[in-house]
């Protein structure tokens, strides 16, 4: 389905509008007063893209060295080209381990790659331990936002899932006594699962650690408890130095739900002996990535943080939530993201989701210039023959019409003459549809040019 | 060519424009913090006032009164078996409750404890977080994490200013936690709801000079 048709839908739920945009105000408020407390925040940000930049252009360098001081610190380092080898590495890691259950954090990446479906053919089942994955798991649904991926579903929803699916009799609507019930349903499973997986939040190439930001201890479980523990990574998630915490970690709080912190960060380098899991993995993925590195404009796109600040600024994206992207990351930077990690084949239209009024580039903590992005892809689509022909050749003809002098006066006397009737006139096919919320602008009687040659 | 070296092989052709002489940045770039130096008073006040924004609950008190402190804390939350990391202190722990050796506990029997008692590493004043870095006094990660209710002593001079300075006092071979406020969740309609599956009580003493 095009996003068109996947917005359409999405315009008439009218409850699942009320949702959304309750929730982008509330947390957007709350990330503005966050924000607004620190002084250098404009510094952090240019920090923050700075940083990130630096990494992506020696990303060779990073890489290697993250894998090598995390060897020395007793991890094991895999490297899958796409999503079906990280599957398989992931799988043979779980069936080595005689698993036919893991516990997961919370992890986009592990969305991209749809793992859970790779477990679950080979007759394993992840179970999502935080509460907002743990409902769209339950409700076999999908997510519709980065940080709140359940926020499309009201409490009376979810109390009805828990009933129905977890068998729970005596839960409420109240978010309490739903909390409550699914600390009781995972807490056997966050104590006894021996595999765990999860994402990243950043990974430091120089000392070989992993971090994860998070809220609920669902994370601190799944990272401390188990024997084993598998990290499934994008290449980009890298930070090059220790310190560069220090930048990023105020930076994605504040961003991202409007916290100074999140209740738990855990760093984690290898295998500590007597403390967490003793057998430790991380899964580097390429998977598009280095298809948008090779773009130097789309490159930016890789310095993502995840934070979703620019969702909850998005005109767009408070319209018609997040599952209309039809993509693991909505939003504008789902607009950006999703089409470069497929080389345009897949979410090609994204880039036209968006009235490029920039709301998105002013709250990126590392100062993502999205609608440059967006208009590079709309013109890479064009030179990559992804459109229809009738959009090329129009375009064509634009660009030969203001090529030369004549033919732009000529165009221009064209307009002049035609104002009248074209205004009025049916317009045919897709010009119909953009005609229908746009009024022509007044074509004034006389160009400025005719008036200065008159003069 | 196997995974790895396609991969590398894939970033460098990604990176064929960056000169080749570019080299990558490692400087440091101290910023977020003034430069400054508050005092030691200062730095406990903000932390009390941070911490408190996340409705942990936190008391002043003074070394003389510091058992009195987490005996009370304790009786409060009914908790009478109480986890402790190994290195701390004897004038630390009151005689009311009953101390068990939290390095020896698996996760089942750490389950099963009331609270657990520790120190930490150092704490942050610009965003009341404690950091845990499984050192003798903060014991391995489990034992603040297992147990339902956290008491955690900070001392005054292990307060510092923001991020920045914690990460550069920091051992990065070591597991560490940084904890602001007790687990929560925002999942269902943005209500806030303390206590998810971390410890759904912490408590924090801070310890103080004289006054």
């Amino acid at each position: 389905m095009s996003f068109r048709e996947a917005a359409r839908d999405a315009l008439a739920d009218s409850q699942m509008r009320a949702n959304v945009r309750r929730a982008t105000r509330t947390i957007g408020m709350r990330r503005a007063a966050a924000v607004a407390e620190v002084p250098d925040w404009e510094e952090l940000r240019h920090a923050g893209a700075s940083i990130k930049e630096a990494t992506l252009r020696h990303l060779d360098v990073h890489l290697q060295r993250f894998e090598s001081a995390l060897q020395q610190a007793g991890g094991v380092v895999h490297w899958a080209l796409d999503a079906q080898q990280a599957c398989e590495i992931v799988l043979d890691i779980v069936r080595a381990e005689r698993a036919t259950e893991v516990i997961k954090v919370k992890s986009l990446t592990t969305d991209e790659i749809q793992l859970n479906e790779a477990l679950s053919r080979a007759g394993v089942s992840a179970i999502e331990t935080d509460l907002a994955e743990m409902i769209v798991q339950l409700a076999g649904d999908r997510q519709s936002h980065i940080l709140v991926p359940a926020i499309h579903r009201n409490r009376a929803e979810i109390a009805d899932l828990f009933r129905q699916r977890l068998g729970i009799e005596d839960v409420d609507d109240d978010p309490r006594s739903l909390t409550a019930a699914a600390r009781e349903h995972l807490r056997e499973r966050l104590l006894s699962v021996p595999v765990a997986i999860s994402g990243a939040n950043f990974a430091i190439a120089e000392t070989g650690t992993v971090c994860i930001v998070e809220s609920e201890g669902n994370g601190r479980m799944c990272t401390t408890l188990p024997r084993t523990l598998i990290t499934v990574m994008g290449i980009e998630k890298l930070l090059p130095r220790w310190q560069d915490l220090g930048v990023m970690l105020q930076l994605l709080p504040r961003s991202a739900t409007g916290e100074r912190m999140s209740p738990y960060t855990s760093l984690w380098t290898g295998v500590t002996p007597g403390d967490g899991p003793q057998s430790f993995h991380v899964v580097l993925l390429d998977a598009g990535r280095t298809d948008a590195l090779a773009d130097p404009v789309g490159r930016q796109s890789l310095r993502c943080i995840r934070c979703s600040a620019c969702l909850n600024v998005c005109p767009v994206y408070e319209r018609t939530g997040g599952q209309a992207y039809e993509s693991i990351y909505p939003g504008p930077i789902g607009a950006i993201l999703a089409p470069q990690l497929s080389r345009l084949e897949r979410n090609g239209d994204l880039p036209d989701a968006s009235t490029l009024c920039g709301a998105c580039y002013e709250v990126c903590p590392v100062r993502i210039d999205i609608p440059e992005v967006l208009v590079h892809l709309r013109g890479r689509r064009v030179r990559e023959r992804r459109v229809g022909a009738g959009e090329r050749l129009a375009m064509r003809a634009l660009a030969a019409t203001f090529a030369r002098r004549e033919s732009y006066e000529a165009a221009q006397r064209a307009a002049q003459i035609g104002r009248g009737p074209l205004r009025h006139a049916f317009w045919p096919g897709p010009l119909a549809a953009w005609r229908q919320s746009r009024d022509l602008p007044e074509v004034p009687a006389q160009s400025f040019r005719d008036w200065w040659r008159q003069r | 060519m196997n995974a790895r070296e396609e991969m590398l092989d894939r970033v460098r052709r990604a990176l064929a424009d960056v000169p080749s002489d570019e080299r990558p940045a490692f400087e440091p770039r101290p910023l977020g913090q003034d430069s400054a130096a508050p005092s030691t008073k200062a730095l406990a006040d903000r932390f009390l006032e941070r911490a408190n924004d996340y409705s942990a609950s936190v008391r002043r008190t003074t070394a003389a009164n510091l058992a009195a402190t987490v005996a009370e804390i304790c009786r409060s939350h009914a908790a009478k078996r109480i986890a402790l990391a190994p290195g701390l202190p004897r004038s630390w722990v009151p005689s009311e409750i009953e101390p068990i050796d939290g390095s020896r506990l698996d996760t089942a029997e750490l389950d099963a404890v009331d609270g657990a008692l520790t120190g930490c590493t150092l704490a942050i004043a610009e965003t009341g977080t404690l950091v845990l870095d499984g050192g003798a006094r903060c014991g391995a990660r489990a034992l603040t994490l297992v147990p339902d209710l956290h008491v955690c002593v900070v001392e005054e001079d292990q307060i510092v200013d923001g991020l920045p300075q914690a990460l550069a006092a920091l051992q990065p071979k070591r597991p560490i936690t940084f904890v602001s406020g007790p687990s929560a969740t925002s999942d269902i309609e943005l209500d806030r709801v303390e206590g998810v599956h971390g410890p759904r009580r912490l408590e924090i003493v801070l310890l103080g000079g004289g006054s």
